[in-house]
Order: structure tokens, then sequence, then C-alpha cells
């Protein structure tokens, strides 16, 4: 999987622009799919698995997008003005190096300040592309760019950016190559603009009509000096989502993710986030309404161009997710 | 009886005639939630045009102009009715009156603005203590929306009460090629469409939705885009051109538009990301056309595309708005030739479009 994840965090898709992410993960699935199709928004959804008597219609979700930065203005001498597209921390962008989609290489930096206390605002930063004038900049207003960096391999950990949310992207495409036999239809959705609004997860869910949902995704820990209120940290396994700032998790569905990892010897976390959501924010509230729940890798530095997982944990999600949805849902 | 197309080769423009309609419907009051007023000159407008045509839940008008065409894109264009001011909240007794600001309206704009309130007009001034009784240190701050009233002089025999809209009163007028008007953010969107309707494309089925309640949370196009079901969507709307020279000297980098430079086609804003293939689509046309455009900078605002492009299972859409200096005040500023070619560029893109735009995917 660690190669896997390489390739995904290597490719850029912001929100808005996942066409090359998107392929990437077409040309991986598309053999193990019974059916698959690109919709309006260009959300990416793959069908395995029949319903059979005892199984669900399952809408498992992992987003294809990541934060990014758009140009709004170059100025005369050919620095580039931006803003971020997602929540792009300003104290994360000062020095950091970024790639556009046509492939220029830039670093961000800002206007001077002499207060030394000021957190500098996006719109003081400019991105610096290495030309003299407006006139030789590769780059106009309205083109998109990712924090740019290679991926390391530290063995138990791994360092890249993006991991929010190509992790959750490596373990669907894991599982649908390897779910072989499983009572339940799934849907296997990659969806867009998570960073934004939620708008592809919006209209995924509202076409595919799910029993239940279960997103992967990253979140937060606690255990970096002096960190955020928060009881998830790397190396214990993967978090069960009780509740974040968009959603309060169905509690039969938290019930049968405990349950399940229990039966399966995984090990795991409760996570509470106090501030973030994910797309399970809105596909809960699809229709008449969806029960769902989030496996939630644990993952530092979120939405700075290094965020970092713990690889085992990753390997346990996977687990525990692969486990989920290959046996009967119990919610009870 | 709907009228003859004109002759395929035509593209009709936004002249007197329009002119005079845009400064009917920017005189009319309409403040979010109580759009009537300018829904009948709507109805009054396009009645002869429908094919198919409904006033909904909320108070959209939807309406359909057929395609003549096998194979036609179902594309719904949007320009809200609504204009930002305020609602009466307090009857404090002589004729004076606590109020809110409905929509998104910077406090400081407020302060001494005539306005007028309800069905009938009724004028009413924004009052402020006179500056001879302001101390130096009061003077120094905003006055708060909470310390004014609306008042309407000496005797309410209109029977103005709590709930009435209040807008502002400024009168339509032009100078050379310079419109001012107050709410052309989006009357000059609904003159667009009006336009549109009477000389729709024949190669579309054109859903027309004259919105509601934009400026308080985009809602009235949610519902309108779930009714309507279209193909794709245009949010025909204005946008801020804070084009003026920075005061310092600096190069201004954050105009958002620009007067004069044409249709402002958006990329993202605070609340959608267009669809590129019709973004690709619009830009050829103004090229093909020689029509001037530019792009909205990225950042905040918001139009109906925001609520249409969620609705059911995805709408691929777009906005493009005519630049004015001015948003949000007594008075917005566009220039003639910038919302000419706005429609230009709005019926010369819808002419020749067509399902093939979505066969390869976003």
């Amino acid at each position: 999987m660690k190669s896997l994840i390489k390739k995904l965090a290597e490719t850029a898709g912001p929100s808005g622009r996942e066409d090359q992410i998107r392929a990437l993960i077409r040309s991986e699935i598309e053999p193990y799919s019974q059916e698959i199709q690109t919709d309006s928004l260009g959300n990416l959804i793959a069908r395995k698995g029949e319903k059979s008597k005892d199984g669900v219609r399952i809408m498992l979700s992992a987003h294809m997008d990541e934060i990014g930065v758009i140009a709004t203005h170059v100025d005369q001498n050919g620095f580039v003005r931006f803003t971020g597209i997602g929540m792009v921390y300003p104290k994360y962008c000062l020095g950091a190096r970024v790639r556009f989609l046509n492939g220029t290489q830039g670093v961000i930096n800002s206007e001077h300040t002499s207060d030394a206390k000021e957190q500098i605002p996006l719109e003081k930063m400019f991105i610096d592309v290495g030309v003299n004038k407006a006139a030789e900049c590769p780059v106009k207003p309205g083109d998109m760019a990712v924090f740019d960096g290679p991926f390391i391999d530290l063995g138990h950990k791994v360092i890249a950016k993006s991991l929010d949310n190509r992790l959750g992207i490596a373990i669907l495409v894991e599982l649908i190559k390897k779910i072989d036999l499983t009572p339940n239809e799934i849907y296997f959705v990659f969806t867009v603009q998570e960073e934004m609004r939620k708008s592809g997860a919006t209209t995924a869910a509202y076409a595919v009509q799910p029993d239940i949902g279960i997103v992967v995704d990253v979140t937060a820990t606690g255990d970096t000096p002096d960190s955020i209120r928060m009881d998830v940290g790397l190396g214990k396994g993967p978090a069960i989502k009780i509740s974040d700032q968009g959603m309060i998790s169905d509690q039969r569905i938290v019930k049968w993710m405990k349950d399940t990892a229990k039966k399966s010897g995984i090990p795991y976390q409760l996570e509470i986030l106090e501030k973030g959501s994910t797309d399970a924010m809105v596909i809960q509230l699809s229709r008449a309404g969806v029960p769902s729940g989030v496996v939630s890798i644990p993952c530092r530095y979120i939405h700075s161009p290094s965020e970092m997982v713990n690889f085992q944990d990753l390997q346990q999600s996977f687990e525990l997710t692969h486990a989920l949805i290959s046996n009967p849902v119990s919610l009870k | 009886m709907p009228t003859q197309h004109p002759s395929s080769t035509e593209i009709p423009t936004i002249g007197l005639e329009q002119i005079q309609l845009l400064e009917k419907l920017s005189n009319a009051c309409g403040v979010s939630g109580d759009e009537g007023e300018v829904r009948k000159i709507v109805l009054e407008q396009i009645q002869d045009y429908v094919d198919e045509i409904t006033i909904d839940a909320m108070g959209n008008v939807l309406a359909v102009r057929k395609s003549k065409a096998q194979d036609s894109l179902r594309v719904m264009v949007a320009a809200h009715m609504d204009e930002i001011g305020f609602m009466l909240v307090k009857d404090d007794g002589n004729c004076q009156f606590q109020f809110e600001i409905v929509g998104g309206i910077d406090p400081r704009q407020v302060v001494g603005k005539t306005v007028r309130v309800g069905k009938e007009h009724v004028p009413g001034v924004i009052g402020s203590r006179p500056i001879h009784l302001t101390d130096s240190e009061e003077r120094k701050r905003a006055v708060s929306i909470s310390d004014l009233r609306i008042d309407l002089g000496l005797k309410n025999d209109k029977n103005i009460e709590r709930g009435e809209r209040a807008a502002f009163a400024t009168k339509f007028f032009q100078n050379r090629g310079s419109l001012f008007g107050k709410a052309l953010d989006d009357r000059i969107g609904v003159a667009t469409l009006i336009e549109l309707f009477k000389h729709a494309p024949p190669n579309i089925e054109l859903l027309a939705a004259f919105t509601v309640q934009e400026e308080v949370g985009l809602r009235g196009a949610l519902i309108a885009a779930y009714s309507l079901k279209p193909d794709m969507a245009i949010a025909l709307d204005s946008t801020p051109a804070n084009d003026m020279p920075a005061w310092d000297g600096k190069e201004n980098t954050r105009y958002n538009s620009r007067l004069g430079e044409g249709p402002a086609i958006y990329i993202a804003d605070r609340s959608t990301i267009s669809d590129p293939r019709i973004i690709d689509h619009f830009v050829k046309s103004a090229n093909e056309n020689h029509i001037p455009y530019q792009f909205r900078q990225a950042g905040g605002g918001s139009t109906d595309a925001g609520s249409i492009h969620r609705q059911r299972k995805g709408i691929p859409s777009l906005s493009v708005s005519v630049p004015g200096r001015y948003a949000h005040t007594t008075t917005m500023l566009v220039r003639l030739e910038d919302w000419q070619n706005t429609f230009r560029l709005i019926y010369s893109g819808l002419s020749d479009i067509s399902p093939e735009l979505f066969k390869s995917p976003r």
C-alpha cells in the first residue's frame, strides 16, 4: 500500500479540479468494478457486490480532493497573488512549495511585517515562480496549485502532502481489489469538493440512495507537544468517530464498528473532533436521512504540506473497514 | 402568442428599450422575501413568450421556452429578483422604527440614507444624531444599527407596521455610458434574462428562473433547481468592481473585477467551483465573437449557482456577472457596454451549446 499512497500523494487534485487524481484511481479500480461511472460533478462511483437477503446497500466514501490555492492576480513584477481553496491555514503557507496544475513550481512568501506577533493573512502573501515580470509568468488568474513535496518513508511512519485524504482513497482502492464475498451491495464513492462545501457527497448520496453511509477519512491527533485537546494518537489503531463539528455518528453504527473491531482483534480509539467534519455530515442528511459513521485514520499536521501517519494504523483501518463491509451489517 | 424568433444571424442587443426596462426594475422595491413588485414586472414582460410558467411555493417565477431542436440541453438560467434592504422590527412611536438589515449591508453605509417603505413606497430617512450633538469620541466609531431609526415624518397614515420592508430610495439615472441605480444587483441580471427569454436560442430548452431570497442565503434557487431538473445552469448576477486605484499608489491586486473589461466569468467563489467545460465553452464563444470578458477573482461571494449545483444528482454550473462599483450600497455604477457584452456572451454561448459538451467527464 505504501507505493500506492506515494503515487496518489504525488498526484494533484485540488477541489473542483480532481480529474488527474480521478484518472489514476479509475485506472486502478476499473478492472475490479461491476459498474463504474463519473457523475455530473466529477464524483467517481463504482459498484461491487449484489444485495443479498441479509445485505444492505452501503455507500463507502472517500474524498478525492485536497486543499489548494488559486491564483487571483499576477502583479507587474510577476508575483502571483492567491487565495485558498478549502481550509488553507496561512501559517502553513509561509515558505511552502507549491506546484500548479500546469506544472509550474513556486514558493510562497509574504509582505514584510514589522509586528512579529502579526498573523500574516493570505492577502499579504504571494507565490514566487521565479520570473521578473507579468508577461513572463506561466500562471494566470484562475490557475490552481497544490502543496508540493516528496513522499518520505520513515518506516513505521510516512510523511506526504494530501494524506488527507489519499489515505482514505488508498483504503477504498485496496478494498475494491480484495473484497470477494460480501452479502452487501457496495458503492465505492470517490467524492469531489469535500474540502469546499461537500457538494460531491451531497449529490452522490442523493443518486446512490444508500441504506448506510461509511466514510473513510483522516482525523487529527492530540499527541504532539502542547496540542489541541484530542484523545486520538498515532499507533493506537483506527479511530471510530463518535462525533465532530458537523455530525453525531449513528450510535448503532458506532456500536457495530466497536463490536466488529473486537471480534476481529483490531485495536481502536474513540474520536470526538471539536473542529472539522467529513462527507458523512451531508450523507446523513440526504433525502430522508441515512445512518452514517466514519472510520478515521489518525493523522498529524492535517492541511499542512507535510502530514504524517503511522503505517500500522492505516493497515488496521483497512482491516476494520474490510470486516465491516464483508459481513452482514448489524444495527441493534 | 409567442413572437417569431429574429433571424438566427442577428444577436439581439441591449438598447434604449432595455435600459428603460432596467430603470423600471431598479426603481421597483423588492427586498428579500417581498419580491412581489418585481415579479409583477417580470410576468408582464414575459407572458407573451412563455410555453409554460409556474410561480412556486416561495415565489420564484419558473418560465420555460421549449426547444425547436431534437436532443437539446435543458439550460436553467437564474437571476434573482430580491435586493438588500431593511426590515422594520419595532415601532417606537412618533413614526420612528427600529430596523434590521436584510442581506449583507455594511452598517457604515446606512446612516443618513433615504428609504422607501412598504408597497406604497412611503418615504423615510435613516436618522442619525446631528454632528453638533455628538462628541469627538462618538464620532470615531461607526454608528451601530441599534442606535438608528427609520423616521417616516409626522404621520403614519399609511399604517406602516413591523415586518414591512424598506429599500434605498435611489432613482435610476444615466450619465453617458454609465448606468446608476439601486438594486442593479440583480435587476441587471433580471433584465438580461427577460431579454434572453424573449429571444431564446432555439437549440436549447430555456428554463428561466427569476429567483427569490438570494441575498439571504441563495434560498429560492435551491427549490427552483429541484423543480426544473436542468442539465446545466448559469447564474446571471452582478459582482463588485473594486477597481479604483489604491490610495497609496501601490498596485491594486484585489479588484475582484474591473469596469470596462466585459462580463466577469467565475472560476470559483465561496460556494461554487464552476464546471470547467462550461467555462471553456463560453471563453471559446467570446473569442469567436470578439466579445471582451474577464475572470472574476476567486475568493468570497456567492451566487444562485451555489445552491443550484448541489441539487439532486448535481448540476454543472457557471456564474457570469456584470461588474459594478459600490455593490450593496444606495447606488451601483455599471458600464452600459459591460452589460451589452454580458448579454452578447450569454446569447452566443447558449446559441451553439449542445449535450456534446457533457460527453467528456468534468
